[in-house]
């Protein structure tokens, strides 16, 4: 032993090495940072993979946009109808099909003190003729009284003592251009006459509401003119709005109506409705699973594309994976290291994936007039799918971290 | 002091029923602190399964195995990955990470280690660079070194973290002659100066001079200890 030329080395710098592990915090930050280093060193890799989790961002935020752009137009009608509470049948699904309610609930709301007027609506569906094609398509005609002002349709005040008159309608000019030119016609001459149904109408006037899933267009008349034209019995009616007396809390009336009235009608706020309407349309249909399956393959190929390169990383360097075990390197932090990567692309994609969306929102909303907006909680869902989806492949990836064997090291 | 190296009555075995085959049988050995010594033998004689067992790498079956104080028969894995932190490891290939440069990929043997930030970490790490002959080279990546470039930083990074022994395994075996050489020497004149025992495995004959001691083995049995025939005193 005397023959080794050897210094012993001072025991404070053998206990400095010694000591057992860094913080954890340390440790996350340094395999984090070893993730992206790593995730750095290969560019077109990393281009790859930011792609691929930016397709599955616009992807998904494409399908939600359009989703919710689609139902919010579905509720067109009702959300157009202002007024403070609503009653309805509880049966009712979907404002284009509505069972009858008996008129006299509106009477009985007006008992209330807060209820300053109670307004039936009529709904039912007819054919209009288009004026320049001949063609017939059908619309959905809103009967009221046009005089009393509870329903605060756009456009329509002006045109009330017109309505009034008999056989008289108001037509949407937002409805969808197959009724034909009617808004540019009436522009240039004025009141025309419209085959609705069976009978010759005199359109006097346009009003703004939209189309809905149920109904293409719009056409709104007095109560009276609606009643004679589809010979409907003044007792049965559709929706009744009731306008409450200013300062009064409409919860509250709410809550009085319901104890107030049988149970054959719904007391319902604006929001309550409208509401109730998207449910029928996002529920009860197809169509919102439509761009569910739509954004679920978006969050599958983007996971495939960040697991193939997540597996790939792994995959090609089994030995330096290995070595880093052999050195002490716990299969935990190894893990940390994938995961790492995983949450890395998941923000970095998911950035440009908003910015490239937004982007797309407005170009969509410009050329087909749906209105594609960004929600805050929609942003943020969109984050943590895209999050949940990198995280997955990055679990999925680090399966393969068990092949790397140190004792095949040697 | 302890021996930091007591190996008795090691039996091991791969494979199950049938297949089963020792390839390590009674094996007894020790080290002592600052000692080199070179593990010879024929090709399947068991040298890297001894290594692998030394070094954490593999469970125990039979027999003792105290490294650095530490009984590795039924060990814990959370036991063995903490004393892989004291081993240097030297592989045959380098497997250095190749998005690191070869500073960083040294500091990775400290980010082990709590009590350091980085910026001590990377300082230390070219000290231990330097030492081995490459100050100017610290900040290249691995391919752009050559291959024994590459193996003195392996060295670099297997002795950074001042370990309590160092294990290799035919560092020289990927290394053209005279690479070889130069690593070799580096390694133990660096060891020696710090103290540190290595337990090196080599076919390389021109390399046994830098050993305190020569074991051979064949057929899993350590069969002839002999102490080297110029014990290096540098
Ligand atoms: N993972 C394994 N599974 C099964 N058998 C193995 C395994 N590793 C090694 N062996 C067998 O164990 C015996 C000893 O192998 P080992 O690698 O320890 O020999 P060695 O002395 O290092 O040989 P070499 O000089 O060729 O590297 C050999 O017969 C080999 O075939
Ligand atoms: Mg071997």
């Amino acid at each position: 032993m005397d023959s080794f030329a050897r210094h012993e080395r001072p025991a404070d710098a053998q206990a400095a090495v010694i000591r057992p592990r860094a913080g954890r915090l340390d440790a996350l930050g340094l395999s984090v940072r070893l993730s992206w280093r790593q995730l750095r060193a290969d560019r077109a890799r990393l281009a790859t993979a930011v792609a691929g989790v930016m397709f599955a961002c616009v992807l998904v935020f494409m399908q939600l946009g359009f989703k919710g752009a689609l139902f919010d137009s579905a509720t067109n009608l009702l959300n157009s109808m202002r007024s403070d509470l609503f009653l309805m049948h509880p049966m009712t699904e979907a404002s284009f099909r509505p069972e009858h309610i008996p008129r006299a609930r509106a009477f009985q709301a007006l008992a209330d003190a807060d209820v300053a007027r109670a307004v039936p609506i009529y709904m039912a569906q007819a054919s209009m003729r288009n004026p320049e094609t001949g063609k017939r398509r059908m619309v959905q005609v809103i009967g009221l009284d046009v005089t009393a002002n509870a329903v605060q349709f756009e456009g329509l005040a002006p045109l009330a003592p017109a309505l009034t008159r008999p056989d008289t309608f108001a037509f949407d000019r937002r409805s969808r251009p197959e009724f034909g030119p009617v808004d540019e016609m009436f522009q240039r001459h004025g009141p025309f006459q419209v085959q609705l149904g069976t009978k010759m109408l005199e359109l006097v006037g346009l009003v703004d509401i939209g189309p809905s899933f149920g109904a293409d267009g719009n056409a709104v008349m007095n109560e009276l003119n609606f009643r004679r034209i589809f010979s409907r019995q003044a007792s049965q009616t559709d929706l009744v709005a009731l306008r409450l007396r200013p300062g009064a809390d409409i919860p509250t009336v709410q809550q009085r109506l319901r104890t107030l009235l049988p149970d054959d009608v719904l007391v319902l706020t604006h929001q309550e409705l409208v509401a109730a309407e998207r449910a029928y349309w996002e529920n009860g249909t197809p169509i919102g699973f439509i761009f569910v399956f739509g954004s679920i393959m978006g969050l599958v190929v983007g996971m495939v594309i960040v697991y193939q390169i997540l597996f790939a990383d792994v995959a090609g360097h089994l030995s330096e994976y290995a070595t880093l075990k052999a050195m002490g390197y716990s299969n935990a932090y190894l893990s940390g290291v994938v995961l790492g990567a995983a949450v890395i692309l998941a923000v970095v994609g998911f950035i440009p994936g908003l910015v490239t969306s937004l982007l797309l929102y407005d170009v969509v909303a410009k050329g087909t007039f749906l209105p594609l907006h960004m929600p805050l909680d929609r942003a943020l869902g969109v984050f943590s799918l895209i999050f949940g989806m990198c995280f997955v492949a990055g679990l999925l990836a680090m399966r393969k971290l068990r092949d790397a064997n140190p004792a095949d090291m040697f | 002091m302890d021996q930091p190296l007591e190996l008795s009555n090691i039996t091991f075995s791969y494979g199950d029923g049938e297949l089963r085959r020792a390839v390590l049988k009674d094996v007894s050995l020790s080290v002592a602190p600052g000692e080199i010594v070179i593990l010879t033998g024929p090709s399947g004689s068991g040298k890297t399964t001894l290594l692998t067992l030394i070094g954490a790498l593999r469970g125990m079956q039979e027999g003792s195995c105290l490294v650095l104080g530490q009984e590795m028969r039924g060990a814990s894995e959370a036991a063995r990955v903490a004393l892989r932190r004291r081993i240097g490891f030297i592989f045959q290939n380098h497997n250095l990470l190749g998005f690191l440069s070869a500073r960083q990929n040294v500091a990775m043997s400290l980010e082990l280690h709590g009590g350091m930030n980085d910026a001590d970490r990377l300082k230390r790490a070219g000290e231990m660079l330097a030492a081995v002959g490459l100050a100017e080279h610290a900040d290249k990546r691995p391919a752009q070194l050559s291959g024994g470039q590459r193996q003195r930083v392996a060295v670099a990074r297997a002795l950074v973290a001042e370990p309590g022994l160092v294990l290799a395994d035919e560092p020289t075996a990927a290394l053209d002659r005279a690479s070889g050489q130069e690593v070799v020497r580096l390694l133990s004149d660096l060891a020696r100066r710090r103290g540190t025992p290595i337990l090196l495995v080599t076919h390389d004959p021109r390399i046994l001079d830098i050993a305190d001691r020569i074991v051979a083995m064949e057929d899993g049995r350590i069969i002839d200890t002999s102490a080297a025939s110029s014990p290096a005193s540098h």
